[in-house]
């Protein structure tokens, strides 16, 4: 049977994290100047931890990839954070929260942490308000909040289309403080190639000096992995172009089980793909769904004549158009949760309705045309003004969707040469974010004891399906809130421990794997480069194990993805040399670990014969199309161990035990 | 639009094997680029190129590839961040140039950026003004009043949060002939200074921040403008208005 243990606490729902927080170990300020621990990543997951781990007192690592640790990917973060503040007196609650989060998650994540999470939500206001962060305000100076999708209340903190880059400078600014008083050592420009594990604990990592090549041992006596989500296996998403799961994978192979590989979030509202050469996809924020209604022609002929440029939609009759989100769910209209807002975008375009010029015919609208007549009138109302004309009107609507999401519709602009304040926006779903990744328990532990995962890189809280506004909650709370407490439990078994050594076998071993590893890129002269082989992943990713799976589509990829990987170490050809800033290298070995990763993806969804939330089987849905479950066989987290290969890894079922919520079918009608 | 006709331009790229070597500019030609590809697509097709030659790709410095991450900072046709305003070079598409154009690529230069290879420059100076006084000494531990217990001043909240978008390019610096941090100082002072959970550390703030600035060897401001026109995110000079407001009286009182 399953060797997981969860290490949920007892006690009831409302109480486990309190009476644990009372009950945990603590280790005296005087004994956390003796204890180091690495922390690889800077977003807001890692950035909040090493930042408050610091402030406690330890001595504190700090890893990112990119030059400053100000510029890791939860800088891009659009639309907003949730906390269940019940500012907006509209009926919301820590349960309210919990029960979206475990719902919107298609009731596959542990009850104890959701509830936890929401339980510390509150709180991560009060934070980063404290640091600075400026958040929207109202008139009267208080904070204002907005919806997101799946949810009935307003509970979403946001600053303008920039929230993730000012939580994520809140949290940079507290780690600056640590990094003046000495407590952080910022290591930027360095990447994390392997950890270090010695009598079974985590002591350390190898990591490589980006720009002078050179390989170096950093020992601690607990390693924190928040490096971020997987979803560049897909090759073009919503990430940054460095993105990786290179740091989550190495620890994969070291003894950490893999979680949920297969749950990918695929975001509805993203600017279609516009050819062969296209580096990444953006996103446009959730947030644009409060005001944009999402429709299709609702006739082929004028799909199509919108694709060849002959019509435009502005000129497509009301009673013409499918607002097709709205007929199919109407309570919840275009704020239903994003897997599917997704689904629903896919079946019209497969069924011909896509407004998009490009190869595959992919592409909806949203529009804005209805919110500015809406905010239009209101404003000339309030502004006294009698019979406004029609451009008037337009003129006073276009203002408030400017001040709502002025730099979302320059984003557009910029990338599409369109004005969406006059046209339509052109959307489709991509690859966005990862629910799966390191398998931790309650502690935020990994199955390798030291060794804990963070924010987007472990699979804890969003269970099939995120909601909108969650991640940066998430990457949060664990950063501020939870580590910082549980690791000190660990933790107090070593304030005799002393230093760690660097110069052990186990160091000299790992060393010795990650030159290897460098040395064969690096003098492998194949014939193609290392994006040759991203994109081949890419597209069988996102054609047999992307939106819509069927079993034989993965077995496919499963076998092609292996033999891309055979061919990636025969044929790829990275020029320049190991001892170097060498930016082809450091793709390499991130598209070596997305080879093996893409394949367990595969294996993962193959294996888990149901639908729900991100993951959905054409063979498993229901009459009209809704994903089906199955949770008489499948209510359980499908952990891999890593055994030699992808294909040989060995499934631990962690069962999910719902004491607290119905297991009930998802509906948004 | 993607019957759009490709372009043909000839590309001057700055070529620097490593801080310690001599650079040049090196020309490439490039055929039939779309006008629909960013401006960095069109380096990624000129890399895939190079490799497939099997020459080394140029080496230049981005993340996000969409205007906040900061990283990408390339000075095109002798502007930081290239043509068009309120855009970063990784927001910058091949349609704002023209058939049989040539173009001019080069690191963003200053005296505090030196060049770490091709066009990928070292900016960590930007984060040691950060180390001596961009925050507020609060802790993260959790203890913190409720959120909405000080109200703020919407119009300063508003001015707060639009100082606080700098992303921290750097442009502003290339831009400017004294090689001035001046904007980038000022956007973080002025987002402190604008709110009220701001003003305990104040005045250390804004005296550190500009004494680290000169220390890193970033010029002294002319106030000529040349950092507002080039920031991406539109940073307004009122800041460093702000900001000798903030510290010419820090001075005269600490
Ligand atoms: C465009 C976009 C918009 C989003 N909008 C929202 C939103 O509005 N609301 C919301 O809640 N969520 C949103 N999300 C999701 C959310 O932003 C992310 O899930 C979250 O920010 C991830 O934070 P993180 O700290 O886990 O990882 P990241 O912020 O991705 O940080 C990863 C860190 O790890 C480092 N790293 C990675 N690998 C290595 C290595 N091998 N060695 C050393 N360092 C390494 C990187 O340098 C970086 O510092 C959005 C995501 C995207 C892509
Ligand atoms: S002020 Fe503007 S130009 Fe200067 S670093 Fe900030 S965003 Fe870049
Ligand atoms: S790559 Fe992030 S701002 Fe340009």
């Amino acid at each position: 049977m399953s060797n997981l243990n969860s290490k949920i606490p007892a006690g009831s729902l409302k109480d486990k994290w309190t009476d644990y927080k009372n009950n945990i170990r603590l280790v005296n300020p005087a004994n956390k100047r003796n204890i180091d621990v690495i922390v690889v990543g800077t977003g807001l997951a890692g950035g909040s931890a090493a930042a408050t781990l610091a402030e406690l007192g330890y001595n504190v690592k700090a890893f990112c990839y990119q030059d400053s640790p100000r510029r890791a990917h939860s800088i891009a973060a659009q639309g907003g954070i949730n906390a269940a503040k019940n500012y907006q007196g509209d009926g919301d609650s820590t349960y309210r929260l919990f029960y979206d989060t475990i719902k919107g998650g298609d009731y596959r994540s542990r009850e104890a942490n959701v509830y936890r999470l929401a339980e510390v939500s509150a709180n991560i206001i009060d934070q980063c308000v404290a640091q600075g962060v400026p958040f929207a305000r109202d008139y009267g100076g208080l904070l204002d909040n907005r919806s997101f999708g799946g949810v009935l209340v307003s509970r979403t903190f946001y600053a303008k289309g920039q929230t993730g880059q000012q939580l994520l400078l809140g949290a940079y600014s507290a780690m600056n403080r640590q990094i003046a008083k000495g407590k952080i050592e910022m290591f930027n420009r360095h990447e994390m190639l392997d950890v270090v594990i010695i009598d079974g604990k985590a002591r350390g990592i190898i990591a490589r000096n980006l720009v002078t090549g050179e390989i170096q041992r950093h020992s601690a006596h607990a390693v924190v992995i928040a490096s971020g989500g997987y979803g560049n296996v897909f090759f073009l998403s919503t990430n940054a172009m460095g993105s990786n799961a290179t740091a989550a994978w190495k620890i994969h192979k070291k003894g950490a089980y893999f979680a949920n590989p297969c749950y990918t979030q695929i975001h509805p509202t993203c600017i279609p793909v516009h050819g062969t050469q296209q580096s990444k996809l953006t996103l446009m924020s959730e947030s644009l769904r409060n005001d944009g209604r999402i429709w299709v022609p609702k006739k082929l002929e004028d799909a199509k004549a919108v694709r060849e440029g002959k019509l435009r939609p502005v000129d497509i009759k009301e009673e013409d158009r499918d607002y097709y989100l709205e007929r199919r769910y109407p309570s919840f209209g275009n704020l239903v949760p994003r897997d599917v807002a997704s689904r629903a975008a896919k079946e019209r375009c497969d069924a011909g309705f896509g407004i998009v010029n490009n190869d595959t015919k992919e592409g909806v609208f949203l529009d804005f045309a209805s919110a500015i007549q809406r905010y239009g009138k209101e404003q000339a109302h309030i502004k006294g003004i009698h019979n406004p004309s029609k451009e008037e009107i337009i003129a006073l609507g276009e203002k408030v969707i400017e001040s709502k999401y002025g730099n979302l519709f320059d984003m557009y602009t910029q990338i599409t040469a369109e004005n969406p304040y006059k046209t339509p926006m052109k959307i489709y779903p991509a690859v966005h974010y990862t629910m799966g990744g390191t398998w931790v328990d309650y502690n935020l532990m990994t199955t390798v004891p030291g060794l804990y995962s963070i924010g987007e890189s472990n699979f804890s809280d969003h269970g099939a399906n995120r909601l909108g506004a969650s991640a940066l909650m998430q990457g949060l709370a664990d950063g501020y809130f939870v580590l910082p407490y549980t690791i000190g439990d660990y933790l107090a078994d070593d304030i005799r421990t002393g230093k760690i050594p660097t110069n052990t076998p186990e160091f000299e071993e790992a060393e010795k794997g990650v030159k290897d590893t460098i040395h064969k890129l690096v003098n492998n002269k194949g014939k193609h480069s290392v994006d040759y082989f991203h994109k081949k992943l890419g597209l069988i990713m996102w054609n047999k194990v992307g939106m819509a799976r069927t079993p034989e589509g993965l077995k496919e990829a499963i076998t092609e993805i292996a033999a891309l990987r055979e061919e990636f170490w025969k044929d790829v050809r990275v020029p320049g040399d190991a001892d170097e800033l060498n930016q082809e290298l450091e793709k390499a070995g991130r598209v070596a670990d997305f080879l093996e990763l893409g394949e367990l993806f595969a294996r993962d969804a193959l294996e888990r014969n149901e639908s729900c939330g991100g993951h959905f089987r054409e063979d498993f849905r229901t009459e009209d199309g809704e994903a089906k479950r199955d949770d008489e066989n499948y209510t359980y987290v499908a952990a891999w161990e890593y055994t030699g290969k992808p294909s040989e890894a060995i499934l631990h079922k962690e069962d999910l035990v719902f004491e607290n919520v119905e297991l009930k079918t998802r509906s948004y009608k | 639009m993607s019957t759009e006709k490709g372009l043909n331009i000839t590309l001057k790229v700055w070529r620097q094997k490593n801080a310690q070597a001599k650079g040049q500019l090196d020309t490439y030609e490039m055929k039939d680029v779309s006008p629909n590809n960013s401006f960095l697509e069109m380096l990624d097709i000129l890399n895939d190129d190079l490799i497939n030659q099997g020459d080394n790709p140029v080496a230049f410095d981005h993340d996000c590839r969409e205007g906040i991450c900061g990283a990408c900072s390339l000075h095109i046709n002798g502007e930081p961040h290239g043509p068009g305003r309120n855009v970063t070079t990784c927001q910058l598409h091949m349609r704002e140039f023209q058939d049989g154009e040539t173009i001019y690529i080069e690191p963003f230069r200053a005296k505090a950026f030196p060049v770490i290879k091709d066009l990928i420059v070292d900016r960590s100076a930007l984060d040691r003004i950060q180390h001596a006084g961009g925050y507020i000494s609060v802790n993260t531990s959790g203890n913190t009043q409720d959120a909405n217990a000080i109200p703020i001043e919407k119009e300063n909240a508003d001015k707060a949060f639009d100082a606080a978008t700098c992303i921290g390019c750097g442009a502003c610096v290339a831009a400017c002939k004294n090689a001035s941090a001046s904007l980038f100082v000022s956007a973080k002072v002025s987002q402190f200074a604008l709110l009220p959970q701001g003003q305990v550390e104040a005045k250390d703030r804004v005296l550190n921040m500009v004494k680290q600035a000169e220390a890193e060897g970033f010029g002294p401001c002319s106030n000529t403008g040349a950092c507002e026109i080039e920031c991406p995110k539109g940073i307004s000079i009122e800041n460093i208005a702000r900001m000798n407001r903030e510290f010419l009286s820090a001075s005269l009182t600490k």
